[in-house]
């Protein structure tokens, strides 16, 4: 505590640093002043450091896979996720400095699909693009490389977002039929070509098909968080309840228009979509009634309690502050500290926001309760229900992270109360940015004013970043 | 002992006394009066049994209790306790669910599949099987009954006559077990804790649902399946089955081992005359083959194997965390193999890059062999590779802990590489050398600190052979000999510890046999001759394809080494005939000809007629006196166990249980005589001595009997083995 004589404007300084509702004692000449402060938190500047805002954030709608966007190509749809963001933001084009976009699923013949949406999208020919991967939290990647282009002083207007198209997917040949086939076009002379040709079996013609399952284990995600979940005690019921939680609170938010991030797009030959398409929220009986899905026959993960196959692409406008503000922008969030982790892809492998969270609260100087608005990304309701356990546990945090204490479990009232990725759909690569203007948006509804995005990926691996609201 | 939980017991199997639970005459006991405990609470309708031991549910019988038996009729009647308790689980009202995780083995197995139904976790400590056969025993508590009914005739005999361990998809896939349960990562509990807790969880669900009915036992046959079961259906077929099965364990075992003929009679009396004919047929058979002389020499085999997989000499005061290996060779890499395996990092050095390169893929070969049986993911593989460090320089030997040298076996080059490792070595870093006959005191002649220079003897193939022999000097500290054990026993290996000498102790007895079996060919005995006689005495490999397979070159090596060290007692063939063979390129399998050729992939051996000629060049009159075939494997045997009785006389070897377990480990020594010093005892010592006398009065003083070994061949009470 201080005892000092200081000056008011020191005292004013210090006040402000403090977070809410703490109780401060001063003593000025031998009086004790007590002042509550209220609601006036601290604001996460750092001294020396840029200040990075998130200008707006827009995403197509997410359709399940094999719906209306099933003629697409994945470029087509982040192209129509770029365009909206102009829209809504009516950004010269000429204004972006560079334009970062996730994938995970990669189509082969966009391999770097952020260059080939730009290009459609109308920017300018000379913004250069590149694509990031990073499983599901690649649209992440795409932002924090964004943020880390603006902070080193390299660029001041970026462009991020992510898209994942699963309704069309690259299934390959065999090793050996594609071994032969390269043979082939080198083969000179008739005799070699059919001598190739004939050594093609039958067994060679089938197709491989990829999988959401991890390379180094080749166990599936469902198939882990199943077990996940058995790990932590998660009960089939719990898992459901999440889950129509998650549908239910997302119907909600859809029909109040809180979803405002979605834009409309016309399909080409089709109609114009404006709404997510898999919000369904079901009774528990019918979800009871559903055999699990990857561990048969007693396991507790099943379609209901999983997040979809999903198309859908996001884009975000991250600005320094300066730039959004010399350009007449009202920015709708602060960007602050990130971190990324990673663990074990085999037994915890979707305990990303257990490790992630800790950490940047750390990095940021918060504790859970300073956070107004949680944004987590829902892959399984086992998973998310598991993380929440985990992260209330003393016994987890001291045996596996290294930590004297728990970090705490979210409380409910503030956690993903517009619907999550068991809801809303998963774009692999387009979820992130979904998160994050999600979380922007929430602040400013509810008036809060510290935001904590958090998610786990294939790999073994998790983010997690800290969004402050941009003082309105 | 139990808690019922919504109407399901749950048995909860713990044997406080030990690390694993056993089916000792206590925990039957205990078993029966919790059934008829359970049996008579009307509140339960089913049963979960499940171990409280991570990594075991039941290990087996207690050998101890069928040891302790002294005839016969009493190892029948223990069979017909546990048939009988086995047949009330089996027939019990209310269905029985085995929950297992971790070992499931012998009487362990054959409760579980008296059981209803059976859930495995997939950890990998879970394996199912029934090892009997292994001791000399069979299943004698109903498994050569009922596996057959369960998992049919071809898969039960492969099972009980190899007594290999299954694991849980194979199990899943033959019908041993109905369910898989995964094993579960950190969570609020232990992995290992919580994998238990949930194993209980789902086998009491499936216990509710057999009991309601919901879950049937019965599991949809596929057409395989029917098709199989219509074919053993057919009496001819299981007839051309059993006498197929038959033949082939004669040609493996040579009749030398009771037990695989046992089993099959028991498996085809229970099938061909029914079950109670069947029960009786195993418990009796499993009587005798308690008492026979082949299951004391296995079992006898199984606790000397646990006594040497044990470190007596109490904790070394530093692990090693990095070791190093010279000399890329067969052995070297073969060490690089087995200690990054276990997690330990390996430095690979050699003095060429096409050295290097070759071990290198030897260490890569090996591991990813594992991969293709799947006892390795590939990505385990890469992670355990790259412990390795390959190099040609001594880079980083400033903080091995342990260097262990595979380099050419010639003192001098010995010496130069000891001053050489020495100049780069931490002081606390042991020296170990792995040499198959040369004294370790004069390689330690050039070390600065002979306390820590220490003998570590592998045998090839290096991650193959079981068997480690260490060698400690009489400088050698007992910290270094501890420090060397540790590593052995992390490598997975069985380990004796003796003392120096010439070709130490396998090696020494090896050499008199070898050089007994040149003294056969150069009397006309063929190659396949001699190999058909060690191997009809219970060999694994023939003596001919032995010293191929050890080398040539390393056998007159050793050969001329030993017999310039011991002399006359290490005569009897001619060592010109092994240098003449090395010579003429003939250095054994490495070289593609020795006494045999080693075509590509030709299944028949074929003897090399540049060896016969060379044979034909050292030719000696056979004495007909003393050579049958008999006479001519027990003077193979006879050199041989002489000697290893020397090296109990003189000291090199500690005690008989660890020369037992070094000839048969690390020479092959027939396992179902159980060593030299259990044949020993079970011959005779004064037959054994005869029949010597007998090879001596033809051949000269190779064949003295030693001291020892007339001791007790004149007191027929002195035995080895009490």
């Amino acid at each position: 505590m201080l005892t000092t004589n200081q000056s008011s404007y020191d005292l004013f300084c210090f006040i402000l640093q403090r977070s809410k509702k703490e109780k401060c004692t001063f003593h000025f000449h031998n009086t004790t002043v007590n002042i509550f402060v209220a609601k006036s938190k601290k604001t996460l500047a750092k001294p020396g450091v840029k200040n990075i805002v998130l200008v707006d954030g827009v995403r197509t709608p997410f359709l399940q896979s094999g719906t209306i966007y099933a003629d697409l190509m994945p470029h087509d749809l982040a192209r129509a996720a770029l365009q909206g963001l102009l829209n809504r933001t009516g950004l010269p084009k000429d204004a972006v400095d560079y334009i970062v976009y996730g994938t995970v699923i990669q189509e082969v013949k966009t391999s770097n699909v952020a260059r080939e949406a730009a290009l459609g999208a109308g920017f300018s020919d000379k913004t250069p693009a590149h694509t990031v991967t990073m499983a599901c939290i690649s649209s992440n990647q795409a932002m924090t490389t964004a943020v880390g282009l603006i902070a080193a002083g390299q660029c001041d207007a970026v462009v991020a977002g992510g898209v994942e198209f699963m309704s069309d997917v690259p299934i390959r040949h065999s090793r050996r039929m594609r071994k032969t086939m390269l043979s082939l076009n080198k083969a000179k002379t008739l005799g070699a070509r059919l001598s190739l040709l004939g050594s093609i079996r039958l067994a060679h013609l089938a197709p491989e098909l990829p999988a959401v399952a991890e390379f180094s284990t080749a166990e599936t995600m469902g198939h882990s968080a199943d077990r996940l979940a058995a790990a932590f005690g998660v009960s089939r019921l719990e898992q459901d309840e999440f889950a129509l939680r998650s549908h239910t609170l997302a119907k909600k938010a859809q029909d109040s228009g809180l979803l405002s991030d979605v834009i409309s797009f016309k399909v080409p030959g089709k109609d114009i979509v404006s709404k997510d398409n898999g919000i369904r929220p079901s009774t528990m009986e019918q979800m009871a009634k559903l055999k699990p899905a990857f561990i048969k026959p007693h396991g507790t993960v099943t379609a209901a309690n999983s997040s979809f196959l999903t198309d859908g692409a996001s884009a975000v406008l991250i600005m320094s502050e300066e730039k959004a503000l010399a350009m007449g922008y009202k920015p709708k969030a602060y960007l602050r500290d990130f971190v990324y982790v990673s663990q074990d892809p085999k037994d915890q492998l979707l305990l990303g926001p257990t490790y992630a969270t800790p950490k940047v609260l750390e990095k940021s100087g918060l504790t859970l309760n300073d956070i107004d608005v949680f944004e987590f990304h829902e892959a399984f309701a086992g998973q998310i229900m598991a993380n929440l356990k985990a992260m209330e546990s003393d016994w987890f945090a001291q045996t596996y992270m290294g930590r004297k204490t728990k970090v705490g479990a979210p409380p409910m009232e503030k956690f993903n109360s517009w619907g999550g990725s068991l809801s809303l759909g998963h774009p692999f690569a387009a979820t992130g940015c979904r998160l994050v203007t999600t979380v922007a948006h929430r602040l400013q509804k509810e008036g809060g004013q510290y935001g904590l995005v958090a998610a786990c990926a294939a790999g073994g691996q998790g983010h997690a970043m800290v969004i402050e609201a941009y003082p309105q | 002992i139990y808690e019922v939980k919504d109407n399901v017991a749950v048995v909860r199997i713990n044997d406080p006394t030990s690390k694993v639970n056993t089916l000792s005459r206590h925990m039957q006991a205990e078993m029966v009066e919790v059934m008829n405990e359970i049996w008579g609470n009307a509140a339960v309708k089913s049963v979960v049994l499940i171990s409280r031991k991570p990594g075991c549910f039941i290990a087996g019988a207690d050998i101890n209790m069928i040891q302790a038996c002294k005839t016969a009729e009493e190892v029948t009647s223990l069979s017909q306790e546990g048939q009988k308790i086995f047949d009330q689980v089996e027939k019990s009202p209310i269905p029985i669910v085995a929950a297992i995780n971790g070992s499931c083995l012998g009487g362990g197995l054959e409760f579980a599949i008296a059981c209803q139904y059976r859930i495995a976790t997939k950890s990998k400590k879970t394996i199912l099987g029934t090892p009997e056969v292994m001791l000399g025993l069979l299943p004698g508590a109903g498994g050569t009954q009922r596996l057959p009914k369960m998992v049919g005739l071809p898969a039960a005999f492969d099972m009980m006559l190899t007594g290999k361990n299954i694991r849980p998809d194979k199990a899943k896939k033959m019908g041993l077990v109905h369910q898989l349960v995964d094993p579960l990562g950190p969570g609020l509990k232990s992995p290992e804790e919580r994998t238990i807790e949930y194993l209980e969880e789902v086998a009491v669900d499936f216990a509710k649902g057999l009991a309601g009915k919901k879950v049937t036992v019965e599991k949809k046959k596929g057409l395989v399946q029917k098709i199989q079961d219509f074919v053993m259906g057919l009496p001819p077929v299981r007839k051309q089955i059993y006498k197929t099965v038959h033949s082939k364990v004669m040609k493996q075992s040579k009749g030398l081992y009771p037990a695989p003929l046992k089993i099959i009679e028991c498996i085809q009396t229970g099938i061909e005359k029914g079950n109670a004919a069947g029960y009786l047929t195993e418990s009796q058979n499993f009587g005798k083959l308690a008492m026979t002389s082949e299951s004391r020499a296995l079992i006898g085999l199984y606790h000397g194997q646990v006594t040497c997989k044990k470190n007596h000499f109490g904790k070394p005061e530093r692990d090693v965390k990095k070791l190093a290996v010279l000399g890329a060779g067969l052995m070297g890499a073969g060490i690089a193999q087995v200690t990054i395996d276990k997690g330990v990092a390996t430095i690979l050095k050699d003095t060429t890059e096409e050295g290097l390169a070759r071990g290198h893929q030897q260490v890569y070969k090996g591991l990813n062999d594992k991969t293709k049986k799947k006892s390795l993911t590939t990505f385990e593989r890469d992670g355990i590779m790259s412990l390795l460090s390959g190099q040609l320089d001594y880079r980083d030997f400033e903080n091995a802990d342990m260097v262990i040298e595979a380099v050419f076996e010639d003192l001098s080059i010995k010496h130069k590489v000891v001053k050489e490792v020495e100049a780069v070595i931490p002081p606390h870093c042991i020296f170990a050398t792995n040499t198959s006959a040369l004294p370790i005191k004069d390689i330690a002649a050039a070390s600065k600190r002979p306390e820590k220079v220490i003998g570590m003897h592998y045998f090839s193939p290096v991650d193959k052979m079981q068997l480690l022999e260490i060698i400690t000097t009489n400088k050698t500290s007992k910290d270094t000999t501890a420090s060397a054990v540790a590593v052995g026993l992390k490598q997975g290996k069985v380990i004796i510890v003796v003392g120096d000498g010439p070709g130490f102790y396998t090696t020494r007895c090896l050499a008199p046999m070898l050089a007994e079996a040149v003294r056969a060919l150069q009397e006309g005995v063929g190659p396949k001759k001699l190999d058909s006689l060690t191997t009809g005495f219970g060999f694994p490999v023939g003596a001919a394809t032995l010293a191929d397979e050890v080398g040539i070159d390393v056998a007159a090596h050793v050969a001329e080494d030993l017999g310039k060290a011991f002399g006359t007692r290490f005569g009897g063939g001619n060592v010109e005939v092994l240098k003449m063979m090395v010579q003429k390129g003939f250095k054994g399998r490495k070289s593609g000809k020795g006494c045999y050729v080693y075509g590509a992939k030709s299944k028949e051996k074929k003897v090399n007629s540049g060896a016969e000629d060379i044979l034909k060049s050292f030719k000696l009159t056979a004495p007909p006196a003393v050579s049958a075939d008999e006479d001519i494997q027990y003077r193979l045997v006879s050199r041989f166990v002489n000697e290893a009785v020397l090296c109990l006389q003189e000291g090199i070897l500690p005690d008989p249980v660890q020369g037992d377990i070094g000839a048969v480990f690390g020479l092959g020594f027939p396992p179902c005589l159980g060593g030299p010093f259990r044949f020993v005892d079970s011959h005779g010592a004064d037959k054994l001595v005869q029949k010597m006398k007998r090879f001596e009065e033809a051949y000269g003083n190779q064949f003295t009997p030693c001291q020892l070994l007339l001791d007790h061949a004149k007191d027929s009470s002195k035995r080895f083995h009490k």
